[in-house]
């Protein structure tokens, strides 16, 4: 048996709406069979992972606070996908921004001032830029592969934090521990609602996803992202340039990527510490794909993959098993993702061997 | 030698009603064919009538949907060009299949059977081009070699299997005149020995001039077998297109206005390992006038392109002027402001991206051009779909656009309703200027003739017209003045009526006559 | 043995890994296969070829179990992109990211053991050279193997028919298809050869490099054997050569450490990223030569008419 392809004249719309659920299903499936396979009855530990933590207001709040990274950056890397440009380098920059905002309260902890909050917000999605800056001028003026540098520059933003925690920076009431100075009060995001720890980055992350579709849906600019990551070739002819769609979408990536990461350390941890992301910035890149690099379908998945952290950390506690499951889930994830969005483009049909007697031509 | 002669003067060839249907399209429905031994057999028909699908089949490329073919006799089954080889068939691509990384002989050598090492396979290749008159060098990169002798490498290596048959397709289109006068001397030489060929072209004059047989394909259909020889060029179109293609009329006197495009000693060095430079390219279009610039595939036409529509622009600014003002140095957004439109020649991936629907690849040339009527919003630039709409279907309609539902993807239309959609888009907003590069290429007679009709239309209207085109049959229908271009350098404008075909062959070539010794004046 | 001696020693050893999963992903690009999972399929490599050689406590079986189980999950992307046509770029970062999730749970129970190490091979006669001898023929079986693929993979893609094959399909697919060449068979060859080194070069990592399960041990080498195969212009020999100029400088920083400069130690590990960064931008600076040297249908999907 083998599986032929044959491309549809048009993208077939129903797929493109069924395709993210399809994947969604399969994932599920796989995952209970993983369960079976650790010794765990699957419906159960399948209902610890996906739908108690549905049900209580504490594990909404964590959904909403480990969703708002993941639709921040997510966002941002879909318009690098879109036009065609690979960053996969978010982590870094999402610990590039928690840094730079960092700054304000860190070294300057003695200023008191309304404004500190906001000026950390803007440092961080500076700092996010900036780092992104990096990849986008090696990419638009050296030529350099930007997947391979923007990777390389996460290892060397850990480490740079680490450096930063247990040296210049490491706390002096903090007994030798690596992390920072507590941020005040008033560097701290503000919680949305009096029920739970959910912030502001919630909404900073909404805000943005919905700015971006609508720039996508309705603009020049989106239109712009649209062609040049179809077909640079297409895209100078429109006269758009390719250089400045690189140095755009790596910079709007970074920042968001950057305000993702000091929202983290403002509004959830309130300090810096050698490790601050449990790998949002990889996570964001299935998030970006299973939203189909749509905004608002990003937002749909942001939640998704929060809630795999959150239903890790259950499973963790009422099974026993370990949150690598989590990381496992995401991967597959991904994959069921791709697979299905081959639906979108081909038909896809299945050749039995009695055929085969008519189609060896073309087989592989 | 081969063994030539088969099974008691039957056909070498027959194909019985062969079927190929992709989907529901029938590429190929119920083809008959017969091809005696020694002789030269003519598959004739249009663009998308079904040739390439047919000799795929027979070179085990593709497999037939239902059907017969039958080999001395046999009853085969191709199931892959090996096979094919096998049998005692070979084929020279349109677009070559060879590889540019690669030496001739390492091409040669992948489609020989295995077991014959690199060494031997570059002196049989030797020998055999030598015998053929079609020298070539084995240790060379194809990546620098030229079109024809790019053929060369495929004929050879469709000769090294010693075949009986020996299909070729479209294989003068990339040639110049006396090239191809080249290959049918080859190709008589091959009948001589007893072999046969299937040539399959649109061009009637050649085939006529060389072809035994022909067999005419429409719509994947058998319209017509006939000796062309016997035939007018007016009833073999007939036989092609079913009926009388609308001839592009002339009628009328172009009054030649200004001057609208100038490229004054452009030169542009080459941008990649594998582009032409162009080097001291002059050129005049005045307002009334088709200028055609013909000229062998590669030798730097898509580079004239890009620096006359400032998709790369040149350094210098005096370089190319549009409606007199310098533009040289310009991006094509401006020159589009300045009245300028442009149609490249790769429909899918340049002028059109083909996953996204008409309207937005009219947005794609004319978001500039028409801002105030397309974008609303100010610094936001929002895009006015509905109004794109309009002015989308408003060009289909005057160019006859043929389209399965409002606003398709521009990749589910057939290459002429694509391309007559893409020159359309240029001609709704009447340019002064209007650069088109290979105007029909891969397209259907009718949408041809419409095109052309519309190019020849605009310059009596009063715009300047520049076509850059590979096919002189095309050029000597539309233009009012013609230069040719060779290995990036252009030869003097002379009048349409001026030239023949073989003082075009010969410019080709790169024979310049007064030019070379313009460019010393200018050194000196 | 000198101080000299034991520094070149660990160069080879820290090299090793690197010559080999960079070999295996030059054969997927030549034959037009971009894969992004090296990675993942090393660390893949690296747990199961421990966790084979707890269960039998003989590492040559380890070794087995790292090829082999690079190989079939180089299988898993080599279905998806070349069956299903997905973009390879992003099906290679999913391998990655399943590959640490699951080496991670898979190497849960490893964590903290004692692994065994592959011990050296003496080759008679060779290994008494002085200087050389230590240094090029006391080692493990790995290291043979990496040098012997490098020969092996030169000879098979410059001088044999397959290896033409190969190169042909990287260069052109459409035309390969059309002169009867397995377009997708032979990529999922080339993929599986690929996922195949990488397994080794986990194994490496896991019975040699350090003789235990650390998770997400791999630690970005899978990325930096990507650039290697950039640095060499996918030509073997360069990258034998750019193996141990990596190799070297990742030793570098240890020793360097070790000696105690006054550099802060996070400093010293970041430099085989920044290093790989430098030199990325070195060799791609000159667009002419990566031109001319990048297999053309690289990363390109092919879908055969039929």
């Amino acid at each position: 048996m083998r599986i032929e392809l044959e491309r549809r004249a048009n993208p077939s719309l129903l797929f493109s709406v069924i395709s993210p659920f399809l994947a969604l299903a399969l994932t599920v499936f796989a995952g209970g069979i993983m369960f079976a396979l650790l010794g765990k009855d699957p419906v159960s530990a399948l209902y610890s992972f996906f739908i108690e933590p549905l049900l209580d207001i504490w594990s909404l709040h964590e959904i909403a606070i480990k969703a708002a990274p993941l639709i921040l950056i997510g966002a941002g890397l879909s318009v690098c996908y879109r036009s065609n440009n690979w960053n996969i380098g978010a982590e870094g920059q999402f610990i590039a921004g928690a840094i730079a905002g960092a700054i304000v309260p860190v070294v300057f902890h003695d200023w008191h001032s309304s404004l500190v909050l906001p000026l950390m917000l803007i440092f961080g999605m500076i700092g996010g830029a900036l780092y992104a800056a990096i990849p986008a001028f090696l990419k638009a003026h050296m030529n350099t592969n930007e997947i391979l540098t923007s990777l390389m520059l996460v290892y060397i933003a850990q480490l740079f934090l680490d450096w930063l925690v247990r040296g210049p920076w490491r706390s002096p009431d903090a007994y030798n521990f690596p992390v920072s100075r507590d941020f005040a009060p008033e560097a701290i995001l503000p919680e949305l609602v009096s029920s739970g720890r959910a912030n502001l980055g919630f909404v900073f992350a909404v805000v943005a996803a919905v700015g971006l579709w609508i720039m996508m849906r309705y603009t020049l600019k989106g239109f712009e992202i649209t062609v040049l990551g179809q077909s640079e070739r297409a895209g100078r002819f429109a006269g758009f340039s390719s250089r400045r769609m690189i140095w755009f979408s790596m910079l709007l990536s970074g920042a968001f990527a950057g305000l993702a990461g000091i929202s983290e350390v403002s509004g959830v941890i309130g300090k810096l510490q050698p490790v601050i992301s449990p790998g949002y910035g990889f996570t964001a890149i299935i998030v970006a794909f299973l939203g189909r690099l749509n905004p608002l379908g990003i937002i749909a998945a942001g939640l998704f993959l929060a809630l795999t952290y959150v239903g890790g950390e259950a499973v963790q506690l009422t099974l026993g098993v370990s949150d690598k499951v989590t990381r496992v889930f995401q991967g597959l994830l991904l994959f069921f993702v791709l697979s299905c969005d081959t639906l979108i483009q081909y038909k896809i049909r299945l050749v039995f061997s009695r055929f085969r007697q008519t189609t060896e031509g073309g087989a592989h | 030698m081969p063994a030539v002669g088969s099974s008691a003067g039957g056909p070498l060839l027959a194909v019985r009603s062969l079927t190929k249907l992709f989907g529901s399209f029938a590429a190929c429905n119920g083809i008959d064919l017969e091809i005696q031994p020694g002789e030269i057999h003519a598959l004739l028909g249009e663009n998308g009538a079904g040739k390439s699908t047919l000799v795929k089949m027979l070179f085990g490329v593709l497999a037939p949907t239902s059907g017969e073919i039958v080999w001395k006799g046999d009853s085969v089954r191709i199931p892959s060009p090996g096979a094919a080889r096998r049998l005692g068939i070979g084929m020279v691509f349109q677009h070559f299949s060879l590889f540019e990384a690669l030496t001739v002989a390492e091409n040669i050598a992948l489609s020989l059977s295995p077991g014959i090492s690199l060494s031997k396979v570059a002196e049989e290749a030797s020998r055999l081009s030598h015998l053929y008159g079609l020298p070539l060098d084995p240790k060379a990169h194809v990546a620098d070699l030229s079109v024809g002798e790019r053929q060369r490498i495929e004929i050879v290596r469709a000769l090294l299997q010693n075949p009986e048959l020996i299909i070729l397709d479209e294989p003068t289109s990339v040639l110049t005149p006396q090239e191809a006068d080249r290959l049918f001397e080859t190709l008589d030489k091959l009948k001589a020995e007893g072999r046969s060929v299937l040539y399959i072209s649109h061009r009637l004059e050649e085939v006529q001039r060389i072809c035994d047989r022909a067999t005419v394909l429409r719509h994947g259909k058998v319209t017509g077998a006939c000796d062309p020889r016997k035939e007018t060029p007016a009833s073999l179109a007939r036989m092609m297109v079913g009926s009388d293609v609308a001839s592009v009329s002339t009628a009328g006197t172009n009054t030649k206005g200004d001057v609208l495009l100038e490229a004054r000693h452009l030169s542009v060095p080459a941008r990649t390992p594998f582009a032409v430079a162009l080097k001291n390219v002059c050129l005049k279009v005045r307002g009334g006038e088709v200028l055609a610039i013909a000229g062998v595939a590669g030798n730097g036409q898509g580079e004239l392109f890009d620096a006359l529509s400032g998709e790369y622009p040149a350094a210098d600014a005096s370089a190319v002027f549009i409606r007199n003002k310098p533009a040289g140095n310009l991006g094509i957004t401006a020159r589009r402001l300045m009245g300028a439109g442009f149609v490249p020649e790769e429909r899918h991936g340049h002028a059109a991206v083909p996953s996204l629907p008409l309207s937005d690849n009219l947005v794609l040339a004319r978001s500039q051009s028409d801002r105030r009527t397309f974008l609303g919003g100010g610094v936001l630039g929002i895009i006015k779909h509905a109004v794109v709409r309009l002015a989308s279907r408003r060009i289909s309609e005057t160019m006859d656009v043929r389209k399965s539902g409002d606003d398709p993807a521009a990749g589910s239309l057939s290459g002429g309703n694509l391309q007559k959609y893409i020159v359309g888009r240029e001609l709704d907003r009447q340019p002064a200027v209007l650069i088109v590069n290979q105007p029909t290429w891969g397209v259907d007679a009718g949408a041809a003739s419409r095109i052309r009709q519309a190019l020849v239309d605009l310059a009596k209207s009063g715009s300047a017209v520049l076509v850059i085109s590979q096919d002189l049959d095309e050029i000597f229908e539309v233009a009012t003045e013609i230069a040719v271009i060779s290995e990036g350098r252009l030869s003097d404008v002379y009048p349409a009526h001026a030239l023949t075909r073989e003082t075009i062959g010969l410019l080709m070539g790169g024979m310049y006559g007064k030019t070379e010794g313009e460019e010393v004046a200018h050194a000196h | 043995m000198g101080i000299v001696e034991a520094i070149l020693l660990t160069v080879v050893t820290a090299a090793t890994p690197l010559v080999l999963a960079s070999l295996g992903e030059l054969v997927s690009e030549r034959a037009g296969v971009l894969n992004l999972g090296v990675e993942g399929m090393m660390v893949m490599g690296a747990v199961l070829a421990f966790a084979a050689t707890q269960a039998t406590g003989s590492p040559y079986v380890g070794i087995l179990a790292g090829i082999a189980c690079g190989a079939l999950f180089s299988l898993l992307f080599g279905f998806l992109t070349l069956t299903l046509v997905a973009n390879q770029v992003a099906t290679g970062l999913a391998l990655t990211i399943l590959g640490l999730g699951i080496s991670g749970q898979i190497g849960e129970p490893y964590v903290g053991m004692s692994g065994i190490k592959l011990q050296p091979i003496a080759i008679p006669l060779l290994s008494d050279i002085p200087f050389i001898g230590a240094v090029l023929f006391k080692q493990d079986l790995i290291f043979y193997l990496s040098i012997a693929l490098v020969f092996g993979v030169n000879w098979f893609l410059f001088r044999s028919r397959a290896g033409l094959k190969i190169r042909a399909i990287g260069d052109n697919h459409a035309s390969a298809h059309a002169l009867g060449i397995h377009v997708i068979r032979t990529r999922y060859l080339a993929v599986m050869f690929g996922g195949a080194c990488a397994g080794l070069a986990g194994a490496q990592l896991s019975l040699v490099y350090t003789p235990q399960w650390v998770e997400n041990m791999s630690a970005g080498r899978g990325w930096i054997a990507l650039a290697l195969v950039v640095f060499a212009s996918w030509r073997p020999w360069r990258l034998l050569a750019g193996g141990y100029l990596f190799g070297a400088v990742s030793i570098s920083q240890l020793h360097a450490q070790a000696l105690g400069l006054g550099i802060p130690s996070q400093f010293l590990s970041a430099l085989p990223y920044a290093a790989t960064v430098i030199v990325l931008i070195l060799i791609s600076h000159n667009r002419r030569m990566t031109l001319i040297n990048t297999p053309a249908c690289l990363g390109k999907p092919f879908v055969p008419d039929r």
